[in-house]
């Protein structure tokens, strides 16, 4: 991958529809969901429009302010063709949450394809007032000036131009949050990736930018793929970097090996697997109200093995932080079982044992 | 970046010198100053704003906008007296400094006021896909027809000049050298300038044309200096509204409404000149103005003009007067040329009272000619007719005198004239043409008006 065939995609107008990991602060900022929203995500992806609609509203229907359910329910009327509505659902919530970009990005693509350009121009540059480093609204908010510019060509030199102007697509962001199931290559963001891999500005030191999505890879198979691995630290990239994967730093070392043990856990806990469920945590982990471990354990074997019909746990990007020996690792956990689904706030700390690494204490909110 | 702004600028400092070729990109090293300009504006953000700006370069451009625009307060619309060159010229100054933000907004509000505004459009297009790539010339858009570009280019730059460049306050035009009284006002035309001037007969100091306001026009797809029928050129000479036309009778393309004028006059018929349908008219609804050059002949201004304009027309007896350039005369040189020219005309009135037909002839020149008589006709004629007369009384009243435009010397002069003798009384509107030979005015032409 060259510098060049990075870059001309960005000035290129055509765009698929893709998907775009989450800007800093939602992580934070959305509400607790459940997890029955991978299946809204899922039945999404399969193009079960009405099905998945069905289930956004039940899941709404308990959590009416939920960022994450309103937000798939404006990407499925999108979907559906139903722009007035998904204009009615992302305008709402940019209202209630003014501090995220992707309702109001999304609501700019809709307008553009209304050819409301003014609008769009509005939207996308509160998403960029409100994340200033929002690539892909950046990108959409130069299609959108590019067609406002087309528009007003039309208008001073008469031009029949139906067809001319039809060629961009702006950029729909799909996920309010990233999440990834098991086994689930993460779509992983190609935005940040691209800006990171287009060091334009000669020699400079490159800060990247989007902190959750560059902090570090979950599965195996995501660290393997193309992405380069960034880091949140400082990072020199040279004028010439046609690099298409960097070398991990050091330190990713073992935050890697963390996210490889907070994928297992979920793995295990998914199947059911007490066994390996168990293993995951170290023979001194803090039980809950520190009650002895033994009833502990009976308890979660209970819970997971004792568990009628499907679990599944899946989690967004985490947060991983390496002291010496010690690891906090932070994500956002969806639990989904029957009759039950919950979206919580976990934070796990691992400590080093051996080449191990074991959950030490385990915390939700 | 950088590069684009020149382009505008082009356009710009190129009306200053006049030179009007087509300005060439200049490309500047673009990236390093913009990257400061980004870090200045947002010095006091964190950095994670400002690796964003030197990692994206097109974002970094949108926000060094955004953040610009944020503390620069709205810019108010200025309202030209007479159209949007004010406007205009602001645009392109803020262009010219590399503020294409509040070029932008200007831009916007300019076109709020005209959304027809074809211009304008085409400046807007500019300044936004300005925001998106470097852009190499006046009207970017690949694959703009060039031809229509070329147009909305000529607009800005007579536009632009003729804001620049007001008529003298203390200079008049040549060819109002007198109107009668009840003219209130006349117009003249420049084609060479594409602007029409609107003088009002300033009876309180002596008739003195003073300067009203001045107009973009269109003229003839094929300039001045009209000849014949269908050659889409705008005639050149003396002429006055003789009718208005309302809207409601009117087709869309002439707007809100039509004054015709007296094309061809009898100089045009004397030269051969022919066509008609010479009008001055307003603008179709699809657009706000027209090209310099774009009528088949007519002079046409936008509606709002057309209306403005209207206000001062008096059918019957608005002179208009179209010429390739005017000439312009100090306020001393246009009271001699008047005064001189008043005093051929009377001397030839108190020659025609004295009965003596040899004194008369001396007004005339050889090449004189009536519609239907040759000066050797008119001669005979005079000499016979002044034979029974035993008195002649000649008034000229509501005397005008406009210098024709054009190479030759030649003036328009009309009058009531009020004529008694012994055994005919008549009145009269007389149009006469004088025109300088050796060094003296004769006439060349005389009729009804």
């Amino acid at each position: 991958m060259t510098f060049k065939s990075l870059q001309q995609p960005r000035f290129k107008q055509l765009k698929t529809l893709r998907a775009i990991a989450i800007g800093l602060a939602i992580g934070f900022a959305a509400p607790a969901f459940a997890d029955n929203l991978p299946e809204v995500q899922r039945l999404i992806k399969q193009g079960q429009y009405p099905q998945a609609l069905e289930k956004v509203d039940a899941y709404l229907s308990n959590k009416p302010k939920d960022a994450q359910g309103r937000f798939l329910k404006g990407l499925i009327y999108t979907e559906m063709n139903k722009p007035a509505e998904a204009i009615a659902v992302f305008t709402k919530l940019t209202e209630d949450y003014p501090e995220l970009p992707e309702p109001y990005n999304n609501l700019a693509v809709l307008y553009a394809q209304q050819k409301q350009y003014d609008k769009a121009r509005t939207a996308l540059e509160m998403a960029i007032r409100t994340h200033p480093s929002y690539a892909i609204a950046y990108e959409n908010l130069g299609d959108v000036y590019a067609k406002m510019a087309s528009q007003a060509y039309d208008k001073a030199l008469q031009l029949d131009n139906a067809n001319a102007t039809t060629q961009n697509k702006l950029a729909l962001i799909r996920d309010l949050i990233t999440t990834s199931g098991k086994g689930n290559v993460k779509p992983t963001a190609t935005a940040p990736a691209t800006t990171a891999a287009s060091p334009a500005v000669a020699a400079k030191p490159v800060t990247t930018t989007v902190a959750p999505t560059a902090s570090t890879v979950t599965s195996a198979q995501a660290s393997a793929s193309t992405t380069p691995a960034k880091v949140a630290e400082a990072k020199p990239a040279t004028a010439v970097a046609p690099t298409p994967t960097p070398a991990p730093a050091k330190a990713d070392g073992a935050s890697e090996d963390v996210a490889k043990v907070i994928a297992a856990w979920a793995n295990a806990w998914s199947r059911k697997d007490v066994k390996s469920y168990l293993a995951a945590y170290a023979s001194d982990f803090n039980t809950p109200k520190g009650m002895p471990r033994k009833a502990w354990e009976a308890e979660r074997e209970d819970r997971i093995a004792g568990k009628p019909g499907k679990i599944s746990v899946t989690y967004d990007e985490p947060q991983i932080s390496i002291n010496g020996d010690t690891a906090t690792a932070k994500f956002r956990q969806l639990y989904k079982a029957p009759g039950l689904t919950s979206s919580t706030t976990k934070t796990l700390v691992l400590v080093r044992s051996g080449s191990k690494w074991l959950i030490k204490e385990e915390n939700s909110r | 970046m950088l590069g684009r702004k020149f382009i505008l600028l082009g356009l710009a400092s190129c009306l200053a010198s006049g030179v009007l070729a087509k300005p060439s990109a200049i490309h500047l090293p673009a990236k390093k100053p913009l990257v400061q300009a980004v870090e200045k504006s947002n010095s006091k953000k964190s950095n994670l704003v400002k690796a964003a700006t030197v990692a994206v370069p097109f974002a970094a451009v949108t926000t060094a906008k955004l953040a610009s625009a944020t503390p620069v307060s709205r810019l108010p619309a200025t309202v030209s007296d007479s159209g949007p060159e004010a406007q205009l010229v602001t645009i392109f100054k803020e262009i010219e400094a590399n503020r294409l933000n509040n070029a932008l907004q200007l831009t916007e509000a300019l076109l709020r006021q005209h959304p027809n505004y074809r211009l304008a459009n085409l400046i807007k297009g500019d300044l936004l896909l300005a925001r998106r790539q470097d852009i190499q010339t006046f009207g970017a858009m690949s694959g703009a027809p060039a031809e229509k570009v070329a147009d909305l280019r000529a607009e800005a730059i007579v536009r632009l000049r003729g804001y620049r460049e007001k008529p003298e306050t203390n200079n008049v035009p040549r060819y109002l050298l007198q109107m009668q009284p009840d003219q209130r006002h006349a117009i003249v035309v420049d084609t060479k300038r594409s602007r029409l001037y609107l003088y009002e007969n300033d009876l309180t100091n002596g008739g003195r044309p003073r300067f009203v306001a001045d107009y973009y026009v269109t003229q003839g797809k094929l300039g001045a200096e009209k000849l014949s029928e269908g050659d889409k050129k705008t005639p050149i000479g003396v002429y006055h509204v003789t009718s208005s036309v309302p809207r409601q009778k009117l087709a869309d393309l002439y707007g809100s409404g039509a004054f015709p004028i007296n094309y061809p006059n009898e100089w045009d018929k004397r030269q051969g000149r022919n066509g008609s349908g010479i009008w001055l008219h307003g603008t179709p609804s699809n657009t706000f103005a027209r090209p310099p050059k774009a009528s088949e002949g007519c002079v046409v201004l936008t509606n709002q003009d057309l209306d403005a304009v209207a206000k001062s027309l008096q059918v019957g007896l608005t002179p208009v007067i179209i010429s390739n350039s005017v000439e312009w005369l100090s306020f001393d040189d246009w009271a001699k040329e008047r005064s001189e020219l008043n005093k051929s005309i009377d001397t030839w009135r108190t020659d025609w009272e004295s009965r003596d037909t040899e004194r008369l002839l001396k007004h005339y020149s050889k090449r004189f000619k009536t519609s239907d008589q040759s000066l050797e006709q008119f001669a005979a004629q005079k000499k016979q007719v002044n034979a029974s007369k035993e008195w002649i009384k000649v008034k000229t009243d509501n005397l005008s005198v406009f210098r024709n435009p054009g190479k030759e010397e030649v003036v328009v002069v009309t009058f009531d004239q009020d004529y008694r003798s012994n055994n005919l009384n008549n009145l009269m509107k007389k149009r006469q043409y004088w025109l300088r030979e050796d060094g003296k005015w004769k006439i060349i032409y005389e009729g009804n008006a």
